[in-house]
């Protein structure tokens, strides 16, 4: 028989709307979760390190005594890294992104996209050990003064891990842009490639711009890769060749060592990762910022 | 694609095109010949910036199959780690990998589902709802070692559970949940709406709805993305070792509370240990490591693929 209970069925249905905005509340309450630990944990360091000289200070050496707290070699070691691995991925991923929006049969793009992207699922330990193991013993063949740990392998392995991201995004805003642009460039007797280059390319330039940022952006926060391959010494440097230390491998590394809970070296690390989260996360805002942007413009 | 019925470049013929007319006066000189071959050589570059990827990825599996392969036994699966590079294995690190990952996917799916299926089906369009939108791309975006320093100060010192198990899967949840909610949103949102009319027309209420029509009709896609997630945090070395902050671990957890560590984590010691032997059992692990990755991206597409097929009949 047919029987209904509309008031307990009435009073779960309002239950279970609470419980699930309690799962997506829980989201927002992982970013003040992070804002939170990271200020209170950094909270100790900064009241020993003046914030001033911990953002300009040119000497990090948290544990050697004398001990500095400059985090300005870390900052460069992660620039200097990101900025190789954007040498490489920024042209490469936009080349890409142009052949398979504007050049690539369907067939070819429906296989080479995948295959493209399998390289961001690829783990990031397994690119510090491609970099360390391969990349840099065939660069040393022709560079013999470049060190077993150096920024330049670091970088140019990083550049192929984010090309997906730059190729991905872009070529997404590329074929976001109406046809009729390019049917007016070839009416002016454009070939492909001025039409790809001269209208296509600037019609999608902010998805374009916020692919790049995304990218670097993640090249500043990968840790494994810089860890494995570009060493272990706070260097303020801009020369390729040598060994330095990223923010993130400076984290994995003392989360390693035996710095005491609370001690002021180990306090470091929430100092640290308090302003590598604050530079990825003004980047992705902008990355956003400039994706929502072009979206308004097309849609 | 949209290029390819484009028409083609205009043929080559005319005065206009001989090379070195550079024309007389005010005459339009379309230099056609120079623009073709210039076209021809931007395509191979284009094609070459294609390639770099592929060959970098082609290189890079080639070199770890060369190097691993000789160490690949049964024992290696089967022993614990050991000083000794003929008798090491990564048995500790493989239950360690497994562990972590039945728990967060026991934590993280009911979480990520329940909040897609507010987002999506409960939520009205207000600041609130958008603040979590934003919020949750945002988290996206946070770089992994970030989650380990989170789950370091909240999960294994505030709330005391150590270096344990429970606590890495708490913070590999919390990475993973971003993926979740979203790969869940598209598939609920891929719910045709005559489901939800046919149903209420029957009388059920909302979360009869959601729970005997919508759920049951996403659920393909919503375990694809549940795979996806898991096999990010299958790979992920970063934020574990901020938690377990052990790279050699000779016995296998039995208990969320124990110790561990994972497989990224064992790689990553044998990669920073100097001697050759190492570094092939590093190749090893790897190769490991990706079979399983290759294994649970097959499972999502075969899921996915079928799925397809269902919603067009």
């Amino acid at each position: 028989m047919f029987k209904r209970n509309r008031d307990t069925d009435d009073v779960a249905g309002k239950a279970v709307k609470w419980v699930l905005l309690f799962c997506a509340l829980l989201s927002v309450a992982t970013t003040m979760g992070i804002v939170i630990t990271l200020l209170v944990q950094a909270w100790g360091f900064f009241f020993e390190v003046n914030p001033w000289e911990f953002i300009t200070g040119t000497r990090w050496s948290p544990i050697l005594k004398p001990t500095s707290f400059g985090v300005l070699p870390l900052v460069g070691g992660t620039l200097l890294v990101s900025l190789i691995a954007a040498a490489l991925a920024l042209p490469v991923g936009l080349g890409a992104a142009i052949f398979l929006s504007e050049y690539a049969h369907d067939r070819v793009r429906r296989v080479v996209k995948p295959v493209l992207e399998v390289l961001a699922g690829v783990p990031t330990v397994v690119y510090g050990y491609f970099a360390l193991t391969f990349v840099t013993p065939q660069i040393q063949k022709a560079m013999p003064d470049l060190l077993v740990f150096n920024a330049l392998s670091a970088g140019l392995v990083m550049g192929i891990m984010i090309i997906p991201m730059v190729s991905s995004l872009s070529e997404d805003a590329m074929v976001a842009v109406p046809r009729s642009l390019r049917n007016g460039a070839y009416a002016l007797g454009a070939t492909r490639f001025e039409v790809s280059l001269k209208v296509v390319v600037p019609a999608a330039l902010s998805g374009i711009v916020a692919s790049f940022i995304l990218a670097i952006s993640r090249a500043i926060g990968e840790t494994m890769l810089v860890t494995i391959a570009a060493g272990a010494t706070p260097n303020l440097t801009i020369n390729p060749v040598e060994s330095i230390q990223t923010m993130t491998a400076y984290i994995v590394q003392l989360s390693l060592g035996e710095a005491a809970h609370g001690s002021i070296e180990f306090n470091t690390i929430f100092a640290v990762g308090l302003l590598l989260f604050v530079i990825t996360l003004g980047m992705n805002l902008l990355g956003h910022w400039a994706v929502r942007r072009w979206r308004q413009k097309y849609e | 694609m949209i290029a390819n019925n484009a028409p083609n470049n205009p043929p080559n013929s005319g005065p206009g095109a001989a090379p070195g007319n550079t024309g007389r006066g005010g005459e339009f000189d379309p230099r056609l010949r120079f623009r073709q071959r210039m076209g021809a050589v931007i395509f191979f570059v284009l094609l070459a910036a294609v390639m770099v990827g592929i060959v970098g990825l082609g290189i890079l599996l080639v070199q770890v199959v060369i190097q691993g392969a000789p160490w690949l036994s049964w024992h290696f699966v089967s022993d614990f780690p050991s000083r000794h590079p003929e008798q090491a294995g990564l048995r500790s690190a493989l239950f360690g990998t497994i562990w972590i990952m039945g728990l967060t996917a026991l934590i993280a799916v009911p979480i990520g589902v329940g909040a897609a299926v507010y987002l999506e089906e409960y939520a009205s369009k207000n600041k609130l709802t958008s603040i979590i939108e934003i919020n949750i791309s945002n988290l996206a975006g946070v770089p992994s070692i970030v989650y380990g320093l989170l789950g370091l100060a909240l999960f294994v010192q505030w709330m005391a559970m150590g270096r344990s198990l429970l606590a890495g899967a708490m913070t590999m949840t919390l990475l993973v949940l971003p993926i979740v909610i979203l790969a869940s949103r598209e598939a609920i949102r891929a719910v045709p709406d005559s489901y939800r009319q046919a149903a209420y027309a029957m009388g059920s209420t909302q979360w009869q709805v959601e729970r005997l029509v919508v759920l049951p009709a996403a659920l393909p896609g919503i375990l694809t993305g549940v795979i996806l997630a898991l096999s990010r945090a299958v790979g992920e070395a970063a934020p574990m070792i901020a938690i377990s902050a052990l790279v050699f671990l000779t016995f296998s957890p039995t208990d969320p509370l124990d110790r561990f560590t994972v497989m990224p984590i064992q790689i990553f010691n044998w990669v920073s240990r100097p001697q050759d032997d190492f570094r092939g059992l590093a190749a090893a692990g790897i190769i490991v490591l990706l079979l399983i990755l290759l294994s649970m991206n097959s499972v999502a597409i075969y899921v996915r693929n079928r799925y397809q097929t269902r919603s067009e009949e």
